[in-house]
């Protein structure tokens, strides 16, 4: 593509950039985990709607929730959430104002370390408290 | 060969060429150059255009990593010729080209214009807070309060982050990361008062958020600037006065 | 280059993207697991700690309200600004309507939740 310019700069086109680079096609999986989330939330959105309508409706969605299908489903979407976890807390120290503990900065891996043992603290935290209100 | 160096090496360089007098579109040139382990991919280049053809245009200027002048895609990544060896090429071949996202000037010249556009749009230089006469004596900093922006001011203008940056690429209005690492270097300085002027630039349109944390710029930086963490340090930033003016009358960046 | 101008809008979807991604980092797996593997296989947790009786007292307090509104809206309002984000990347660039079209979509997702949870009653 040229432009108007007597110069005649040549411009070139950005269809497939994110082929060519091993960094972008990363790029371009985590950001599809965004798939995965959203397809996670209409699950819980249809789950909230059938209870809205009553115990029948209710049972129905559990079972649907029992089938193979939907447990192979919910495996995919565990991989790809807690791809998205590791990723969003990969690129945490990059996005976050330089922390300092007793005058040090803080490293970039020790930043991702602690938001990753926070996830799995959280994570621990509710498995408990699920645990606790229904056994 | 009209030189006697190279103790029998060879590197195939392929170039992609680009007159805009004759050429519809870039093609790519090889040309076989003979070279030492101790060859920087610029060395090669030169080589080509003393012996091989005068015709080829590139910039360099300081083969030392620091005017920022020889930044090009080397096989693919954005990277300085000067600082990248042609020993590091095993298969025996490179493909060199203009930076990625930059307009061709001419071969692997690109054209910087909107860059020092942007350049000048952030006001570069230290605006201070208030200003101090010759007897009032210096604007003293701790180190502490230099660590906060110093590697930011170790930018040197070389582009690799805006070649390393798809978002530039798929929307040349982005300030990009390079200016965003600049505004930054600024912005964070203890003397400088002028951070709001600035602001409204990182919060515009064309600003910040046009960036989504692809984190390359900050993998290619050749002098370990993080423009990365400028950008979204400031889209913290923009986005505290974007609400801080709904709260308070005189707040935020405007 | 365009004159700078124009104040961004994008920190109220930033900030919801920002919070939502947070949201699913840190509690997205755990949820996925016990709502759609552990429960359904009674792997860990009872099968039966997601009965009606159980779930319908647990939408009806305000609690258990503000966990699943905040969850759903969040997670919608995170991957619809990250799908916007990521057509752009494939070239589909985010005129007017597409903009509606993704938030759309997720404002759609927190209102429909919204009601729903006002009429599961208290």
């Amino acid at each position: 593509m040229n432009t108007s310019d007597s110069r005649r700069p040549y411009v070139r086109p950005m269809a497939g950039w994110w082929r060519r680079n091993p960094f972008f096609v990363e790029y371009m999986i985590h950001e599809a985990t965004a798939l995965f989330v959203a397809a996670y939330a209409l699950v819980l959105l249809v789950g909230v709607m059938r209870l809205a309508q009553g115990e029948a409706a209710w049972n129905g969605w559990l079972e649907a929730l029992r089938s193979p299908a939907s447990v192979a489903f919910h495996a995919a979407l565990l991989a790809a959430i807690s791809y998205h976890c590791w990723t969003w807390f990969r690129i945490m120290p990059r996005t976050m104002p330089p922390l300092f503990v007793g005058g040090k900065r803080v490293a970039p891996a020790l930043i991702t370390a602690c938001g990753l043992a926070a996830a799995v603290v959280c994570s621990l935290a509710v498995l408990i408290l699920v645990w606790g209100a229904t056994r | 060969m009209s030189e006697s160096r190279g103790n029998g090496k060879l590197i195939r360089i392929e170039v992609l060429r680009y007159r805009p007098e004759q050429d519809e579109e870039p093609f790519l040139q090889g040309y076989e150059v003979p070279f030492t382990d101790d060859m920087s991919v610029l060395q090669g280049l030169q080589y080509i255009k003393d012996w091989l053809d005068g015709t080829l245009s590139f910039r360099w200027s300081c083969r030392m990593a620091i005017c920022g002048s020889c930044g090009m895609m080397i096989d693919g990544e954005p990277r300085l010729a000067c600082k990248t060896f042609l020993r590091d090429f095993p298969a025996g071949s490179v493909r060199v080209e203009a930076l990625a996202h930059f307009p061709i000037e001419r071969d692997l010249v690109i054209r910087m214009d909107d860059f020092l556009a942007k350049l000048e749009s952030i006001k570069p230089w230290i605006i201070p807070k208030e200003e101090r006469s010759l007897a009032q004596g210096e604007y003293l900093q701790t180190p502490a309060q230099l660590d906060v922006y110093e590697q930011f001011s170790s930018c040197i203008n070389c582009l690799l982050c805006y070649a390393a940056c798809p978002q530039y690429g798929l929307n040349p209005d982005f300030v990009g990361p390079g200016i965003m690492a600049l505004l930054h270097r600024y912005n964070a300085d203890s003397r400088d008062g002028a951070a709001p002027e600035r602001m409204e630039v990182a919060g515009s349109e064309a600003g910040v958020f046009n960036c989504t944390a692809v984190g390359y710029c900050s993998e290619v930086c050749p002098k370990h600037v993080d423009p990365a963490n400028a950008v979204n340090q400031n889209k913290t930033r923009a986005a505290g006065d974007y609400f801080l003016r709904l709260v308070t009358p005189k707040g935020g960046a405007r | 280059m365009k004159p700078i101008s124009r104040r961004s809008h994008a920190p109220i979807f930033w900030g919801l993207f920002g919070a939502g991604g947070m949201l699913a980092a840190l509690f997205g797996p755990v949820l996925v697991f016990i709502t759609g593997i552990a429960v359904p296989l009674g792997f860990i947790v009872p099968a039966d700690a997601m009965s009606w009786p159980r779930m319908q007292a647990f939408a009806q307090h305000w609690a258990g309200k503000g966990v699943l509104f905040i969850v759903i809206a969040l997670f919608m309002w995170h991957a619809m600004h990250r799908i916007l984000h990521s057509l752009h990347d494939l070239g589909v660039h985010a005129g007017f309507a597409l903009k509606v079209a993704c938030y759309g979509l997720a404002l759609l997702a927190t209102m429909v939740t919204a009601w729903l949870l006002m009429a599961s009653g208290f």
